[in-house]
Formats: structure tokens, sequence, C-alpha cells
């Protein structure tokens, strides 16, 4: 073990007696050993990305088409026109192929778990977490191509943001972040569910209401008073006005501040949730 | 901080009272498990015995649900990652990454136990190479033989050259040819200082490798010793002759029972006698009774009983067959 040990001062260790003699070894690995092994992951899960880029038709044809359906079918009833349609659409739309995108996340990861190379990565020295990380970093390619292709679909179609460069940048990182964050709770469903096409299930009963009982496609005070109660403390909806005022206004508007307050909340409880259920299940 | 633990000092794994259930399964059920330092420990048992489930729990991959164990001394429940640091380990199923080449899983289990880009890409190539597995490195591992498989799964257990390496069933489903590769391959690890923990369902196997071995079935260890101890326990060996002239029959069998005090089974035709031996070395003391009587003797033979008729003796049972058929190794 000349490779693995690289101890810090004030680090608990252990002493174990192996044949070069007694070793102190630490009881955990480090911050540093996290991240460094949760990037490694990513780059496998890049690797993998490459290999069946059949993986990425959720990310590249749906946002397209959803664009262009939802444009043209809503449009006119909701806002008069497809144009005045699209800068209340587009911001949807991110969020649902997002929220999409993140879904894969989960499916994937079950796959993935029932697979030999999972009991290897448990009976490894390395953080329990970066299983679970690494793949989750790796998306935000996905993501990133999906907030991309929808940007560029609604520019096609006549969609100006008036926000200006810096504010669809803007937005399009806060896509990002909230698809990275949202992507935990289907992890978690992903670690709990004994089957990929149990997540699946599930995953499509928690993905809808997210994505439609919000502010996505419709404006809120559209709805029933009881609804417009669920649609307010969504974090997807606050993320779908925080993506609006951006693109729209390039305003930094408080619903920014509760969108990233939304996705810390849910990273820290079903990030939790999904390293206890994972090393559990080993 | 440093914990000190308490056992005994040489022991690479001490385990006590080691219990798992599933439902109300008992899979493991009350083992202890005694692994000295540089010697190769067979666990041996036919299929379900509990071989894998008790691998499994000191190797951190399930919980125990009772007893204690340590490995180097470092108590497995209460520092798994410490434990996680001393071992190697290698499924009963391969345990790569199919997406991924041979070079880049070894590349990235390099990475994943902390090499540097630049070390963990020399030591996938020392290790490709020393696995004959160069030619193929860059090959989806989907189109691997059984065997290529194992020794790409083997090859990522020794990237941290670890002291200790658990194999789980490290032959089962390959050809003759490949077993007596990976025997040669275990046997170099041992030459290199590891421990070896190593569980088969082959008698053949435990005998050719293990210096010692435990025998297990369902859930409880029934016997351990070293391969020949076991084999003593169950009867004797024999002394097979043939005798060059059958006629010399009867005054042989006068010699051997003056002798050895038993009675011998005959093939008087052939001049075949099978003498019963409680100690392999009465044996000698036949042979010159044989040459002071001037009675020629075409062959003789030692003949020891088989594992597979200790562990009828011990079980009850036998092991049955699960042997798969042996995968071939494609034509390259």
């Amino acid at each position: 073990m000349t490779t693995t040990t690289t101890l810090t001062p004030g680090e608990p260790t252990v002493t174990a007696r192996t044949l070069a003699g007694a070793r102190d070894l630490p009881t955990r690995p480090s911050v540093r050993e996290t991240v460094s092994q949760s990037l490694a992951l990513a780059w496998r899960a890049l690797l993998k990305m490459r290999r069946n880029p059949e993986q990425l038709v959720d990310v590249t044809f749906q946002p397209l088409l959803f664009t262009a359906m939802f444009a043209y079918i809503f449009g006119g009833a909701i806002s008069g026109s497809v144009s005045d349609y699209l800068p209340l659409l587009i911001p949807g739309i991110l969020a649902q192929t997002a929220l999409t995108a993140c879904m894969a996340t989960g499916i994937q990861l079950r796959e993935d778990m029932d697979k030999g190379v999972f009991d290897r990565f448990k009976s490894l020295p390395i953080a329990r977490i970066a299983p679970l990380v690494g793949p989750a970093v790796a998306d935000l390619v996905r993501y990133g191509t999906a907030a991309t292709l929808t940007i560029l679909a609604g520019l096609a179609m006549g969609y100006r943001p008036a926000g200006g460069l810096l504010g669809v940048v803007a937005g399009w990182l806060l896509t990002l972040v909230a698809g990275w964050s949202l992507a935990w709770i289907f992890t978690w469903l992903g670690t709990v569910a004994r089957s990929a096409q149990a997540v699946q299930g599930i995953s499509m009963m928690v993905m809808f209401p997210l994505t439609f009982l919000s502010n996505a496609f419709v404006p809120a005070d559209t709805l029933p008073g009881w609804l417009q109660a669920f649609v307010r403390f969504n974090p997807v909806s606050h993320v779908v006005t925080a993506v609006r005022d951006l693109l729209n206004s390039g305003a930094v508007t408080g619903d920014v501040g509760w969108a990233l307050l939304g996705c810390a909340l849910v990273v820290a409880v079903f990030g939790t949730l999904s390293v206890r259920t994972y090393s559990r299940k080993m | 901080m440093t914990t000190n633990t308490t056992s005994q000092r040489g022991a690479a794994v001490h385990a006590r009272g080691l219990v798992k259930t599933f439902g109300r399964v008992r899979a493991v059920d009350g083992i202890d498990l005694d692994v000295h330092r540089g010697e190769v420990f067979g666990v041996l048992g036919p299929n379900g015995a509990g071989k894998t489930t008790t691998l499994q729990m000191l190797a951190t991959l399930l919980p125990m649900d009772g007893g204690n164990a340590e490995v180097l001394g470092v108590d497995v429940r209460e520092h798994p990652h410490v434990v996680r640091q001393l071992l190697g380990v290698t499924g009963q199923y391969a345990s790569v990454d199919e997406n991924l080449t041979a070079r880049e899983n070894l590349r990235l289990f390099g990475r994943l136990l902390g090499l540097s880009s630049t070390q963990a890409r020399s030591t996938a190539e020392d290790l490709l190479g020393r696995f004959g597995l160069e030619d193929a490195a860059d090959r989806a591992i989907a189109k691997f033989s059984g065997g290529m498989r194992r020794r790409l799964d083997l090859a990522a257990s020794l990237i941290s050259r670890p002291p200790l390496i658990f194999l789980d069933e490290p032959t089962t489903g390959l050809d003759p040819r490949t077993r007596g590769q990976m025997w040669d391959t275990i046997r170099e690890l041992v030459r290199d200082g590891c421990t070896v923990l190593l569980t088969t369902q082959y008698l053949d196997e435990a005998d050719q490798l293990a210096d010692r071995v435990a025998v297990i079935d369902q859930g409880r260890k029934v016997a351990e010793g070293t391969p020949d101890e076991l084999k003593s326990q169950v009867g004797s060996s024999s002394l097979q002759l043939r005798l060059v002239d059958p006629a010399h029959t009867a005054d042989a069998v006068e010699v051997v029972r003056g002798l050895v005090a038993e009675q011998p089974t005959l093939t008087p035709e052939a001049g075949g006698i099978t003498v019963p031996l409680a100690d392999a070395n009465r044996a000698a003391d036949v042979l010159i009774g044989l040459r002071q009587r001037d009675l020629p003797i075409s062959s003789a033979a030692v003949h020891k009983p088989t594992l597979d008729e200790v562990f009828l003796a011990l079980t009850g049972h036998g092991t049955e067959d699960t042997r798969p058929e042996p995968e071939m190794e494609p034509t390259r």
C-alpha cells in the first residue's frame, strides 16, 4: 500500500500490522481524496457517455421537440401569440429538460449498481459518496447540452431575451445548478428502488408534478388557490422564475436566492439520504 | 489518535463467531477463522455453504450480524476504511467495468487508489504485461473470455499491492489450462509475500494451493487443517502391490499379516495385493519384509484418500457436481 495513503497530521489513524511492519492508516478518506475520487468516477461516466451516444437523445432531440411543440400548441392560447409566449416558455422548458435529464441519472445509477464493478467500488478504500457524485458531475454535460439546445431553439423561433448575453449565461448556469441539485432526488430513488424500471416509474411520478405543478408553462395566477400554494412551494417554480428574470430582464431577483436555497436544501436532504442508503446496501 | 487493537500477533485474519442471516436463513452460522500471514488459506465447501458471504463480511462488503473480525490487527466493523486499504478483493463474477477497455479499467482503479495520472498509466501497463493482456488492452471487455476477465479482475486487485488478497472462487468456470495459469499466478503472489484467502468448491484446487483448509457446510465450519491432515482424518492410506509371480501370493500375505496385522485384499490371478495402512510409513516395512523373503514385486504405490472422500466423510454428503461447462478461450 505505497499508494493510497496521504496522512494529514491530526487525522485519526489505526495501526495495521502489514508484512512490511506496522503502518498507520487513515480511518476515513480526506476531502482532497474524496474530490479526486469523484473526478475519476466522473471521467468514467464521460467515457461511458461517449461510448453510448444514444444516451444523449433525451438532452438533444427532446428539448428541440418540446420547445417547438409547446410554443405552437399553447402559444396562442396562453399568451396570444407564439412570440409572446417564448419568454414565458423557454425558462419553463429549461427546467423541464433539466429535470428529465436528472431522471436518467437515477435510472442509470440503478443499472450501474447492479453490475459487478460497483462491488469493486465498495471494496476500494474510497469515499462512499464518490460513486454517487462522480456520475452527477459528468451529467453536467447533459444538462449543459439540454440547456444550450433549448436556448438555441428559442432563438431560432424568434425569442430575443432582453437580459442580453450576460442574462442568458446566468440563466444557463442556474439551470445547470438546479439540474445537478434536483438530480439528488433521483439519485436517492436509484439507491432505494429495486430495479431500473422501478426507478423510471417512480421518477415519472415525481418529475411530472414537479414540472407541471409549477409556473413552468402557465402563469400561476390562472390556477385554483390550493394549487397555487403548492406551486409557490415547489422549488422548480423558483428556479423557473429566477431563470425568467435573468433571461428576460437580466435582473438578479430574490427568486434567484430562493432557487439556490431550495437547491441547497434538496442536495442536503437527498444527498445525505442517498449516501446513507447506498452505504447500507453494501 | 492511534488505536491499538489486540489479537494474535501473526494473524492476517482473526474472526470469531461470524454470523450472517438472510431472512430466516443463517447463511453463516458462527464461523471462526484464523489465517496466518504468508499462507494460502482455503475455504472449501459446496455451492451455498456460506463461503462467499463469509468473505464479503471480512471484506466489509456485507455487515456482520454477529461475531467479530480483525484483518491484520484492524477491527473490520470499527474501521472498514482501514481494512479496505489492506485488501485486494477479486469476486466470483469479474467486477470490472464493461463499458471501459482493460487499460481504462486499470487506470480508473489506479486513480481511485490515489495514483497520479502518470503512475496510474504506468501501473496499468505493468499489470497488462504481467497478466498477458497487452494485445487485448484496448478491446471491449464484453468480448473477453472468462479467463481474460478473471485475469483483468485479479490485476485490478493488485494495483495497490495489498498485503492480503481475497479470491472468491478464482477458477470457477475456467477451462483446465486457464485454471493452471491462475494457480501459477496465485503461487507467485504468495512468493511475493502476500497472504491469500481463497474460497473454492474444487477439492483439487484446495489440495494444490492451500497450506490450510477450512471445510464449510451449511454455514458452519466442519473441519480445519492441512489438506494432508484432513485426508488422514478419514481413514487410512493403502499400499498397492503387484507380485512378479502370482504363485507367491500366499507367502506375501503371510509376510504382510506378520508386519501390519491387517488382512490385505487380494486380486490373486494378477498377483495384486492391497494393504490398508494406518500409517503410511509402514509401507517401507512391508517392502523390506518382502525383499527379505525374496518375493519380488513389479510395482508398489501408496494411495491416499482424496478430499472428495474427506468431504463425504465429514458432512455425510458429497460435493454436488456444480461445475459449469468450461469456457473456451477465443482463438486470437
